[in-house]
C-alpha cells in the first residue's frame, strides 16, 4: 500500500499540476483578450482574403477564402521540401560514399564540400544563393537557350509546357507498369530462396517502365505536344517569356540552398552506415563467391541502411522546418502566406500561430511515421 | 538569424497575451494607462524600423521623424518632457501585437487607418498625421509613363503584411491585368530585388517610395508613376478600452495640428499667452481648464509646442528639409488648399 502511494502520489501530482498550468493559461488569455475586445474563433477561415500569391500549385485567386490561402502556402511548403529532400539524398549519398574513396582528389574534395557547406547558417547561403543567382542571371532578353528550348533569367527558369492528350491511359499504363514490377519482384526472391536462380530484376523493371507507356503512345491514342516559352515585350527595356512554365527563382535558391546544406548531413549518416559495418562481412561475402556488386547490394546495403535511416530522419526533418526561412526570399510558402500575410490582414496572431504550428507537427510526425516504417521493413529481423 | 529573432519576438509578444495578468478594468474618468507611464517615468511607443522621415534612428540612437514627434508630444503633455520616451521598433508584422497585448501604448508607425484594423482587432485610430497614398516606381528607360501602360505578366516587388498587398491586388484585378507579386519580409530586400532586376515595378506608399529611392544603386534612373491607387492615411494607433488616454493622443497631435494653424511655433508659444485671441490663448494653457478632461494640468498643450513644435514645424524639419517629399500637397492645412483639418481645441 505504501509502496503504491508513494508510486503514483507524485504522478498524479504532476499530471493536475500540467492540466492546472494550461487551464490557468487558456483562462487567462480568454480574459485578456475580452478586456483587449479581441475575438477568438476561427470564422475567419472562410472569409475572402483578398491578396493574391506570386506561385502556387492550384488554382488560386484573392476572391478565394483563407482556408485556400492556407492550403497554397502548405502545398509550397511541400513542394520545396519534397524535391530538396530527393535532391539532399542523392547528393549525400554520391558524397558519402565520395568519402570513402580511395582516390585522394575524390576523397578529400568530397570532404571539403561537407565542411564548407555545413558550417555556414542557412539564412545566409539562402540570402548567396537568391542574391548571387539575381546579379548573375540574364534579363529575358539576353537569355540563351538551354537545351534549345529553355530560358534561365532573373525572372526565373522558364521550360516548355507539356499538353497531353488522354493523359489517364498514360497514367494507367505507368501504375501497371509498377504494379507489374512488384508482382515480378516478389516472383524472383521467391525463385532464389527455393530454387536458387536469378534473373535479372533490374533490367526486366527498366523495360517494363518503358514499354508500357511506350503502348499507350502508339495504341492508347496518347498524344503529348509542347508549349514553348516565347518572348513577350512588357515595356521598351523589360521583358518576359509567356507560355511555358516558369520556375521562379525564390523556389531555385531555396531549393539549392536547402539540398546543398542537408546534403552535407546526410553525406555523413551514410558514411557512418557505411562504416558501421565491420570488414569482415565483407570478406566473408566475397570468400562464398558473390560478386561486388552483389556484396554491396545484399550484404553491405542491408547492414548500412539500418544505421543510416534514423539519423537521416532527423535531416528530413530539420530541411521541412528549415525551408520556413523562405520567407526571407519572398516564396510564398506557409509561413510567408498564412503566419504572414493572412496574420496581418486578419489580426488573428494566436489562432493563425497555432495553427501553422500544429501544420508542421504534423507534416513532421508523418515523415517520421513514414520513416520509421521504412526502418522497421529493414531492421533485424530476429527468428 | 534576424529572422529568427524577430520570430522570437512575436511569439513573446504573443505569450505577454497569455500571461499578463487580467487587472486591467475599465476607469471612467481614469486612465490606467496614464497612470502606469506616470509611474513608470516615460510613455512606450512602438515606431518603424526605419523610414526616413516618418521614425528613424542616426548613429547614435536618437529617433527622428514625424511619428515620432507624436509620441514625444504625448510624453510632454503627461510627464512635462518630451524626451521621456521608449522607442520600440517593429516590423509590420509584430506591430498590432505589441499594442494589444501591452507591450507599448502608442503605436506611432506609419499605419493605415482601415475599417477591418479599427473595428476587428482591438485597436483604435486616434486621427491622422499624414495622407498618403500608393504609387508605382519603374526604370525610366522603360518609357512607362502611367500605371495604365502596365501589361500582363508585370512582376511587381513589394512588403508583406500591409494595405498595400491588398491594394495592388484591387488594382491590377479591376484593370483586368494579370501580374506577379514578390513579397518580401523586409524594406531592404525589396529594393536590393527590384535593384537587381527581379521586378519590372516597385510599389507601396508614395512616401515609402520617394524615401526608398535613395537607398538603390542608380537613384536617378528610376521614376515614381503620378497615379495614386490607393487612399493610406497614416495615423497613430491605442488599444481600444482606455478612451482617456486615446482623447490624449488624440489631441496631443490635433494641438500639433492647430497650432500651426494659428501660427504658433515652438518659438512663439510663450509670447502668445497674452494673445488677444481666445483661441490662441487656449492652446498656450493660458485661457479655459482644457487639460482638467484628460486629468492633465492646463499648460499640457504649451508643452507640446514648445518642445517638439507645431505640425508645420515637424514636416519640415523631417520631410521637407531631408528632401524627400518638399511638397507638402494634400498635407497642407485646409487654410492653404491642403486637407488637415482637426477639430477646434475648446
Amino acid at each position: 500500500m505504501n509502496n503504491i502511494i508513494k508510486k503514483f502520489i507524485p504522478q498524479i501530482l504532476a499530471i493536475l499540476f500540467v492540466v492546472l498550468i494550461f487551464g490557468f493559461l487558456t483562462l487567462n488569455a480568454q480574459t485578456n483578450m475580452d478586456n483587449r475586445g479581441i475575438d477568438f474563433g476561427f470564422d475567419f477561415l472562410s472569409q475572402e482574403s483578398s491578396f493574391d500569391v506570386q506561385f502556387s500549385l492550384i488554382e488560386y485567386s484573392g476572391s478565394d477564402s483563407y482556408a485556400r490561402a492556407f492550403l497554397v502556402g502548405l502545398l509550397n511548403t511541400l513542394l520545396v521540401s519534397f524535391i530538396s529532400i530527393i535532391i539532399c539524398t542523392i547528393l549525400g549519398v554520391i558524397i558519402g560514399v565520395a568519402r570513402l574513396s580511395s582516390n585522394y582528389l575524390i576523397k578529400n574534395s568530397a570532404a571539403w564540400y561537407v565542411e564548407f557547406f555545413r558550417n555556414i547558417p542557412l539564412l545566409l547561403q539562402i540570402f548567396f544563393w537568391y542574391y548571387a543567382a539575381l546579379r548573375a542571371l540574364p534579363m529575358p532578353e539576353k537569355a540563351n537557350a538551354w537545351f534549345g528550348v529553355t530560358y534561365m533569367t532573373v525572372k526565373g527558369y522558364y521550360i516548355p509546357a507539356m499538353i497531353w492528350e488522354n493523359l489517364n491511359i498514360f497514367l494507367y499504363c505507368g501504375l501497371a507498369a509498377i504494379i507489374s514490377i512488384i508482382v515480378l519482384r516478389n516472383y524472383a526472391s521467391k525463385l532464389r530462396d527455393t530454387q536458387g536462380k536469378q534473373i535479372p530484376v533490374f533490367l526486366y523493371s527498366v523495360a517494363l517502365l518503358i514499354v508500357l507507356p511506350l503502348l499507350s503512345f502508339l495504341f492508347g491514342g496518347v498524344s503529348l505536344g509542347f508549349e514553348l516559352p516565347e518572348l513577350k515585350k512588357l515595356s521598351k527595356i523589360s521583358y518576359i517569356y509567356e507560355g511555358g512554365i516558369s520556375l521562379p527563382p525564390e523556389l531555385i535558391a531555396l531549393v539549392l540552398a536547402l539540398s546543398l546544406y542537408t546534403s552535407t548531413f546526410v553525406a555523413e549518416c551514410v558514411r557512418a552506415g557505411i562504416e558501421g559495418v565491420s570488414k569482415g562481412q565483407k570478406e566473408a561475402a566475397a570468400s562464398v563467391g558473390l560478386t561486388p556488386n552483389q556484396v554491396l547490394k545484399l550484404v553491405i546495403m542491408p547492414q548500412a541502411l539500418r544505421i543510416i535511416i534514423p539519423p537521416t530522419t532527423n535531416q528530413y526533418l530539420n530541411l521541412t522546418k528549415n525551408s520556413s526561412l523562405a520567407a526571407a526570399i519572398a516564396y510564398p510558402d506557409l509561413v510567408l502566406v498564412f503566419a504572414g500575410t493572412a496574420l496581418m490582414q486578419t489580426g488573428k496572431a494566436i489562432e493563425i500561430v497555432s495553427i501553422t504550428m500544429l501544420t508542421y507537427l504534423t507534416i513532421s510526425l508523418t515523415i517520421a511515421a513514414i520513416m520509421n516504417w521504412y526502418n522497421k521493413k529493414i531492421e533485424i529481423k530476429e527468428k | 538569424m534576424f529572422k529568427i529573432i524577430k520570430q522570437l519576438t512575436s511569439v513573446v509578444a504573443m505569450f505577454a497575451v497569455l500571461f499578463a495578468f487580467s487587472t486591467e478594468t475599465m476607469a471612467a474618468k481614469k486612465s490606467k494607462t496614464l497612470e502606469n507611464t506616470k509611474k513608470r517615468g516615460f510613455v512606450r511607443c512602438g515606431v518603424s524600423q526605419g523610414l526616413p522621415g516618418f521614425s528613424n534612428a542616426d548613429e547614435s540612437g536618437n529617433w527622428t521623424g514625424i511619428d515620432v514627434d507624436v509620441c514625444r508630444a504625448v510624453a510632454a503633455a503627461t510627464l512635462g518632457d518630451a524626451t521621456k520616451v521608449k522607442f520600440t521598433p517593429l516590423s509590420a508584422k509584430e506591430r498590432f501585437t505589441a499594442l494589444t497585448s501591452g507591450e507599448i501604448d502608442i503605436l506611432s508607425r506609419n499605419t493605415t487607418w482601415t475599417l477591418s484594423r479599427d473595428a476587428d482587432i482591438g485597436l483604435t485610430f486616434v486621427g491622422v498625421n499624414f495622407y498618403d497614398g500608393q504609387g508605382f516606381m519603374v526604370r525610366k528607360g522603360s518609357g512607362i509613363a502611367s500605371t495604365s501602360e502596365f501589361k500582363n505578366g508585370t512582376s511587381v516587388c513589394t512588403n508583406l503584411g500591409t494595405t498595400t498587398e491588398l491594394n495592388m491586388r484591387d488594382f491590377f484585378d479591376s484593370k483586368g491585368i494579370s501580374y506577379e507579386p514578390v513579397v518580401f519580409e523586409k524594406a531592404d530586400e525589396v529594393v536590393a530585388a527590384y535593384d537587381a532586376g527581379r521586378c519590372d515595378t516597385y510599389t507601396t506608399d508614395k512616401s515609402g517610395l520617394a524615401a526608398q529611392r535613395t537607398k538603390l544603386s542608380a537613384p536617378d534612373d528610376h521614376v515614381v508613376l503620378p497615379e495614386t491607387i490607393s487612399k493610406e492615411p497614416l495615423g497613430p494607433v491605442v488599444r481600444q478600452g482606455d478612451s482617456v488616454w486615446e482623447d490624449i493622443v488624440r489631441w496631443s497631435l490635433n494641438t500639433m495640428i492647430e497650432a500651426e494653424e494659428y501660427g504658433v511655433d515652438s518659438s512663439n508659444a510663450d509670447m502668445m499667452k497674452t494673445s488677444n485671441n481666445p483661441a490662441i490663448k487656449r492652446l498656450v494653457g493660458a485661457e479655459g481648464e482644457l487639460g482638467a478632461a484628460f486629468g492633465l494640468d492646463n499648460e499640457w498643450n504649451l508643452r507640446i509646442i514648445k518642445q517638439v513644435g507645431n505640425y508645420g514645424e515637424s514636416y519640415k524639419r523631417n520631410i521637407a528639409d531631408t528632401g524627400i517629399l518638399p511638397d507638402r500637397g494634400p498635407n497642407e492645412l485646409w487654410t492653404k488648399g491642403g486637407i488637415l483639418y482637426v477639430p477646434p481645441a475648446r
